[in-house]
């Protein structure tokens, strides 16, 4: 992964330093809470309802065992002994003190880790396909470039203060794991004809309360402009993003109200200007220099069949579901990709405790080169574990309480944190994906529905991207009672679809029932082997209309 | 009033003048409207851009100001950054480009960046203090106005 140079590091220091400063001039009331309120919102610091929550930046995803062993040692300092994987790959502190987040970032600096822009109207922390590197489907490996894209949108001074914030995601694989549709800008590397690397890119994609799938604005951006085409992406956004409505100012707007050809047109007359004003050109030897950080790990040469593995599958039945389910085929001969899951009946979709972290940073150490990563659908992996290692990781992550066997199914879910802890929620989210979890909790009806993405927000911004779930489950609030309205067919993948609203919301303890009803219909309806999500596109909402007969049959008043 | 000025702290030699009421001795700041519709012959002219006056829009008439000053209605509102930035690079913009309204020692290092040299920071801050906003970091990664290179070709 990438190292710190003397300039990074320098850079994470002094930004720490600031920030010091800063509180320090909140606390002695010099600087309003409104003035400091942008300020602590770029170092991911913001304020919930019973305390601040911190956001550190995983970039892309990807960590040290290293840098878990000081999240540990965060959570335990600092936290209540936890901590919480979110949908952008980046883990949050929900107990901290204000007065003492200069020392948790002081710490953070030591691993070469920080906070910054991790929230804020400012280009946010990069996320991208969390199998970079390891895919049998990559073209070219993401991670070069997002760090480079992480270092030039770090303290970039002309877009701190967006109409609002920005979001990146990059992939470079065939098969999108990055919702790069559903980002601000989705970058996809490709190569063309010749060989050479460039970026297909999508802009204006998003969720929130106007959910809407990113265009493709350019086929084809050649790597050596990709920093500059970006920028003229920003500029046409900073200038004509709309400032006069926080809910119509994400880009998706621009696009949308400009129309694709007319926003792409200004991009590309201000890429031009860029080109005739001197704008540098990213160069080979800089992509070079930082594409040997992300060079392949140490790896030996197997046989890609491995007798104990084998003969373990055949003596252990759990062993071979959580394998089926958890375990990915990996690009080198005798190597596999583990997904540790974080979904687990009775614990808050994420959440990690800082003794888990400990024991899953020594089992990096012993099984992954030390490294692991976070994804989007609020997991961890191990991307790099020998096939002879696998019955003895899955023992240990057993133990830890990381191998539910749950990985792709209902169970895991993406969920927000909802009104137990955000200012922003209409509706509680995280106990009711535990009352999911706990019902939906029979392995074999789990495996039998197959390929099932779940997603829950408790309010329309989204969180929980409820509308890319195959079914959403969203929160809304009415005179002070909570409902859940449910949407289906929604996909974050290649074949993006926002998913569509069924009809009106259920009261919380009808929620578990309507789930129940439409699964039934889904397991009449499907063909053999066909997904929830594929039924969904064959049939229309229409047949699952009939949940709300069952419903009303039920005595539950509409 | 004092200013911020080329990194230091200068008496500031204009006067901000909204077209209302006599007009005031001396060089002046005025809107674009102001400039257009008065007389101001026989001295220095400034003009005040708003975040909804875009530079393009003026760019024949830039050569006539000795001073450009960027609104900050709010600091949220960051369109003066491309402004100045496009003043700069775009339209070879060389004289005084100074920022005014809601400026901060927060932001004063972002828009040094951006090519502005002159700051009008808020009355009630102390304006020595946000002489240390030059100070907050002494590496940065981008190419802006300040510097031509980014800085993986420095080293």
């Amino acid at each position: 992964m990438y190292i710190y140079n003397q300039h990074d590091q320098q850079i994470v220091e002094q930004r720490a330093a600031q920030f010091r400063d800063q509180v320090k001039r909140r606390l002695s009331g010099e600087l309003k809470e409104d003035e400091f309120r942008m300020l602590r919102l770029q170092n991911g610091l913001y304020l919930q309802i019973h305390a601040y929550m911190l956001r550190v930046a995983v970039p892309y995803g990807l960590m040290s065992s290293r840098q878990l062993r000081m999240l540990s040692a965060i959570a335990t300092k600092y936290d209540r002994g936890y901590g919480h994987m979110t949908t952008r790959q980046n883990i949050q502190f929900n107990w901290p003190n204000l007065e003492d987040v200069p020392n948790i970032l002081d710490d953070l600096a030591t691993v070469q880790m920080h906070a910054i822009q991790t929230s804020g109207n400012c280009i946010r922390n990069i996320s991208a396909d969390q199998l970079a590197g390891v895919a049998r489907d990559e073209v070219v490996d993401p991670r070069p470039y997002a760090e480079i894209m992480r270092q030039w949108s770090t303290f970039h001074p002309e877009f701190a203060y967006l109409p609002r914030k920005f979001k990146f995601a990059f992939t470079g694989a065939k098969q999108d794991r990055a919702a790069i549709k559903f980002h601000d800008i989705g970058y996809r590397a490709v190569k063309n004809d010749t060989g050479d690397i460039g970026f297909e890119v999508y802009v204006g994609g998003g969720m929130g309360r106007t959910p809407m799938i990113g265009k493709v604005i350019n086929s084809f951006v050649p790597e050596a402009d990709l920093i500059t085409y970006t920028e003229a992406i920003m500029r046409v956004y900073n200038q004509f993003g709309r400032r006069d409505n926080k809910y119509k100012a994400r880009i998706k707007i621009l696009v949308h109200e400009l129309g694709v050809e007319e926003f792409t047109s200004r991009v590309d007359a201000e890429f031009a200007a860029l080109g005739r004003e001197g704008a540098v050109p990213l160069d080979r030897a800089e992509i070079e220099r930082v594409s040997a950080y992300f060079t392949d790990p140490d790896y030996a040469e197997l046989p890609d069949q491995c007798g104990a593995l084998e003969q373990n599958l055949l003596d252990n039945k759990d062993f071979s579901f959580w394998y089926k389910q958890n375990v990915l085929s990996h690009k080198k001969a005798g190597y596999a990709i583990v997904n540790l899951s974080l979904k687990k009946p009775g614990v808050p979709p994420g959440d990690i405790t800082d003794k888990q972290m400990l024991v899953v940073a020594d089992l990096a150490d012993q099984y992954s080169f030390g490294e692991l990563r976070s994804t989007h659908e609020q997991n961890l992996v191990f991307a790099d574990v020998r096939k002879e290692d696998l019955f003895d990781l899955w023992q240990s992550l057993r133990d830890t309480g990381f191998a539910e066997p749950n990985i792709g199914t209902m169970q895991d879910m993406i969920c927000c944190p909802g009104l137990d802890f955000c200012t922003l929620a209409n509706a509680r989210s995280i106990p009711i994906a535990e009352k999911i979890t706990r019902r939906f909790d029979d392995m074999d009806y789990l495996y039998d529905l197959g390929e099932l993405k779940l997603k829950m927000s408790g309010c329309i911004n989204a969180c929980g991207h409820h509308h890319v779930g195959h079914i959403g489950i969203l929160g809304v609030n009415k005179k002070g009672t909570e409902f859940y309205q449910i949407t289906l067919g929604g996909d974050a993948t290649d074949t993006a679809s926002i998913g569509k609203i069924m009809g009106r919301g259920f009261p919380e303890d009808e929620i578990i029932p309507a789930l129940e009803d439409i699964l039934k219909i889904y397991i009449d309806i499907r063909t053999p082997g066909e997904r929830f999500i594929d039924t969904y596109r064959r049939v229309g909402a229409e047949p699952f209309k009939a949940i709300y007969e069952e419903f009303s049959l039920r005595g539950a008043e509409l | 009033m004092k200013i911020i000025k080329d990194k230091a702290i200068v008496e500031d030699s204009w006067t901000h003048y909204d077209g209302t009421g006599d007009i005031p001795a001396g060089d002046l700041i005025v809107p674009l409207a102001v400039w257009k519709e008065m007389d101001l012959s026989g001295r220095k002219v400034g003009l005040r851009l708003e975040p909804d006056d875009h530079p393009g829009d003026m760019v024949d008439d830039l050569d006539s100001f000795d001073l450009i000053a960027i609104n900050f209605p709010s600091f949220n509102d960051g369109r003066g950054y491309s402004y100045a930035k496009i003043l700069r690079d775009r339209f070879g913009y060389s004289k005084e480009i100074r920022a005014i309204g809601d400026v901060m020692r927060d932001q004063i290092f972002y828009m040094q960046r951006c090519g502005f040299n002159a700051y009008e920071v808020k009355a009630d801050r102390d304006i020595k203090d946000a002489l240390h906003a030059f100070d907050d970091f002494t590496v940065t990664y981008q190419t802006s106005a300040d510097e031509a290179v980014p800085l993986y070709r420095r080293k």
